[in-house]
């Protein structure tokens, strides 16, 4: 099967099984490869209309996106909303911030307000694990996981799939090295589970006070040095760190930190000439990357700013588009040419 | 009113046999034989007659929390649970720290169908910092003493505690019981549930079984130092476990006490997200529950506490790390210990009743062998008859029982309290 952006525009578009991501993404968790698969093809399609003078199709005219953020973001927020934008759908955002319902008051209450000015899906970031599954079960609009605290943020690790398979065909045999604080972050527990189910082995890297707890049954290696691992990595994930972490006791300093496990110009430079840097941004350059390595050549990190929404586009669509709804609009396009 | 319970298999500390129980106008059994008959009747044929449960860990919420429970609904939950009395834990808003307060919680339960046995904060307001009136409190009758929702952190105010609860144990009439939640707050802080592998996937922050384990281990050193009585509460790791059975065969006076819940749910419970099993101490490992049934059936654990924790179902709508932690349980104690503690049935009904009821100190009132004379306060319960568990048909003002729609063997089918039915088949009389 082959989607082109075309089909998407005049509701043709063939989807292998359209139910594959079920009615929500709560996190990469519970897909299979064949799954990934198959988001990962149909976001070629939307890829393409991002491409055209005017990258926007009607295919979710009609619906209505809600992003319901908790936590400040920027990015995430913009991703989606341009993804959400480019297939016509309308949205709408909440954005707590730091106001009483960050700390919980009311939170199906926010939920059955959202869903009152008729979302049909809500995109969830919040800092709780578990908080975007609660809404789910609250809701009837589809829900997507835009990161939930420690836990998972799966859009994120299929853009940085999509990312990798678009510079390397695809993720077999890849050797990945996911580096820094893997203990609080959600982009490491989603892309562990969607680059070993696409055939890479990943290791995990950082000072044993960042690891979680008990890894014991993740598919993955742990090891607490990255120097010796530079010359063999097709590509290495470079994690945010937090200032937090030092008054939490889990590092002596962010000097310490950068100088065992930051990409400073000195690892770069021994990286394979194949080897690819990612990192989920936003970066603190001089602690976990420096400004040489962002800058390099090898760097795919606004590929993968650049993936995200055409990611986001295939997923809104999955699950709004295809098979739940009354769809895709079929009346002929206008003003697009493909 | 007589009462007569009849045909059911009575079973106390003395053993077992088949009798007629009838029960006076005056709050306890009249007489035990065959053919008896009162002005009421109670079918007891295919059930167990026992002494009334006694629950050593409850949370009324009275005064404070009346939105969650009140010690109305709190005590009429316990007795369609086979419970004829009640430790009420301290931590009320205001704190249960002083003779006022005492008196309020007992006087409320006196209107109710428990007996309400009121325990007192160890500090002032529950702060670890300055030692509560104990002596005026024991004067009032308050037999134990726990900050529990949280463990004593500053040991060596824990060893003045203790020093000072040996001194009126004379002035009580028997040693007075320090009742701990173990737990250090610096190990803990930032964990919702148990640390390790479930907490790892979920990306819940834990809290390692060590918080437990090194206030237990504290405290095991400091009664050898200080020969206070010291009864640990809701232990929920081996590692507890093994040090208290070991402090037990020193011959150290401890006593212990395990949940409902930690012998019959796991972290991996917490994969719903649901905050209905956040609960501290958290739901541990396979490991743990399977140590703490062991503690259960060498005597290491002399008794089934229930920690009933009403909260407010809008409170358990929040995030993981917002929501109260604490579950029901007292209408579900006697059925999940009967079906999955591994106990027999005599034993079941040891570490819900006559255990507990030495522990409380209230063995002239409850627990006590079912004889001509002794105080009406018994349970009838069918080990057979399998039911529901549903939070919407429990006496509690809350909801959050973590065996919602799970089908149970064991139910509690009359009770009476100082001679009162105030449960009859299984339904609250008042």
């Amino acid at each position: 099967m082959s989607a082109t952006a075309a089909d998407a525009v005049d509701g043709t578009l063939e989807v292998a099984d359209p139910g594959v991501l079920g009615r929500h993404l709560l996190g990469i968790e519970g897909l299979d490869r064949a799954a990934l698969e198959e988001v990962l093809e149909l976001t070629d399609a939307f890829a393409e209309i991002g491409r055209r003078p005017i990258p926007k199709v009607p295919a979710l005219r009609g619906r209505t996106v809600a992003t319901v953020f908790f936590e400040d973001s920027t990015r995430t927020r913009m991703s989606f909303d341009t993804a959400a934008r480019r297939l016509s759908a309308d949205t709408v955002a909440f954005a707590a911030g730091s106001s009483s319902l960050s700390k919980g008051e009311g939170l199906r209450d926010t939920i059955e307000v959202v869903g009152s000015y008729g979302a049909d899906l809500l995109v969830v970031r919040h800092p709780m694990a578990g908080t975007a599954h609660r809404i789910a079960g609250w809701t009837d609009a589809a829900v997507v996981n835009a990161g939930d605290g420690c836990h998972e943020h799966p859009t994120q690790a299929l853009l940085d799939c999509y990312t990798l398979r678009e510079k390397r065909g695809a993720l077999d045999g890849m050797r990945i090295a996911i580096v820094g604080d893997v203990r609080h972050s959600r982009v490491a527990r989603s892309n562990v589970l969607a680059f070993t189910a696409l055939g890479a082995e990943v290791v995990l890297v950082g000072p044993a006070t960042l690891m979680p707890p008990a890894v014991g049954g993740w598919p993955v290696t742990v090891a607490h040095e990255l120097d010796p691992l530079l010359e063999e990595l097709d590509a290495v994930y470079l994690l945010r760190m937090q200032r937090e972490r030092i008054t939490e006791g889990l590092i002596p300093s962010i000097r310490e930190f950068a100088t065992d496990f930051g990409l400073t110009a000195a690892r770069t430079a021994r990286l394979r000439d194949d080897a690819l840097i990612l990192h989920p941004g936003p970066t603190n350059p001089g602690v976990e990357i420096s400004a040489e390595a962002a800058a390099d050549p090898r760097s795919v990190i606004l590929d993968q700013v650049a993936n995200g929404v055409s990611v986001r586009m295939a997923v809104l669509f999955l699950l709004l588009g295809s098979g739940r709804a009354p769809a895709v609009d079929a009346e002929p396009t206008r003003g697009v040419t493909s | 009113m007589s009462v007569v319970l009849k045909g059911g298999r009575v079973i106390d500390r003395t053993g077992e046999r088949t009798l007629d129980v009838e029960v006076g106008d005056d709050g306890r059994i009249a007489a035990v034989g065959t053919g008896l008959s009162g002005d009421l009747d109670l079918d007891a044929s295919g059930c167990v007659v026992s002494p009334g449960f006694v629950d050593l860990h409850t949370h009324l919420r009275e005064p404070g929390q009346e939105e969650a429970e009140t010690i109305e609904t709190g005590a009429r939950g316990g007795s369609l649970g086979g419970y004829t009395a009640l430790v009420a834990m301290p931590n009320t808003d205001p704190t249960t720290d002083c003779v006022a307060v005492v008196d309020q919680v007992r006087n409320l339960g006196r209107r109710s169908t428990c007996e309400i046995v009121p325990s007192a904060a160890m500090t002032v307001g529950r702060h670890g910092a300055d030692m509560a009136p104990m002596g005026e409190l024991v004067d009032a009758g308050v037999g134990i003493f726990t900050d529990d929702g949280t463990g004593l952190q500053d040991p060596r105010l824990m060893r003045r505690v203790m020093e000072y609860s040996v001194g009126l144990a004379g002035r009580l009439g028997r040693p007075v019981v320090l009742a701990q939640h173990c737990e250090v707050s610096a190990l803990s802080a930032g964990g919702y549930m148990h640390e390790g592998e479930w907490s790892s996937r979920l990306g819940i922050p834990g809290q390692p079984a060590e918080a437990e384990e090194l206030m237990v281990m504290r405290d095991i050193a400091l009664v050898r130092l200080t020969g206070a009585h010291m009864h640990f509460q809701h232990l929920s790791t081996a590692g507890s476990v093994a040090m208290v059975r070991k402090a037990k065969a020193a011959g150290l006076p401890v006593t212990a006490e395990a949940t409902t819940h930690h012998f019959t749910l796991t972290d991996a419970a917490c994969a719903s997200y649901d905050p209905v099993y956040k609960v501290h101490p958290p739901l541990r490992t396979d490991a743990d529950v399977a140590a703490v049934k062991e503690g259960l059936a060498d005597g290491t654990i002399d008794a089934v506490a229930t920690d009933h924790a009403p909260h407010a179902p809008h409170a358990k709508e929040r995030p993981f790390d917002q929501a109260p932690p604490g579950m029901l349980g007292l209408e579900t104690a006697f059925a999940l210990t009967l079906d999955e503690s591994g106990l027999d049935l005599p034993d079941v009904l040891a570490v819900l009743s006559w255990r507990p009821a030495a522990i409380a100190g209230v063995t002239d009132r409850h627990g006590a062998d079912i004889q001509p004379g002794a105080p009406a306060n018994l349970c009838v319960v069918d080990p057979d008859e399998t039911w529901t568990a549903s939070g919407a048909a429990m006496a509690s003002r809350s909801l959050n029982t973590p065996y919602e729609g799970r089908t149970m063997r064991g139910r509690v089918r009359h009770t009476i309290r100082a001679g009162e039915p105030v449960v009859v088949d299984g339904e609250a009389r008042r």
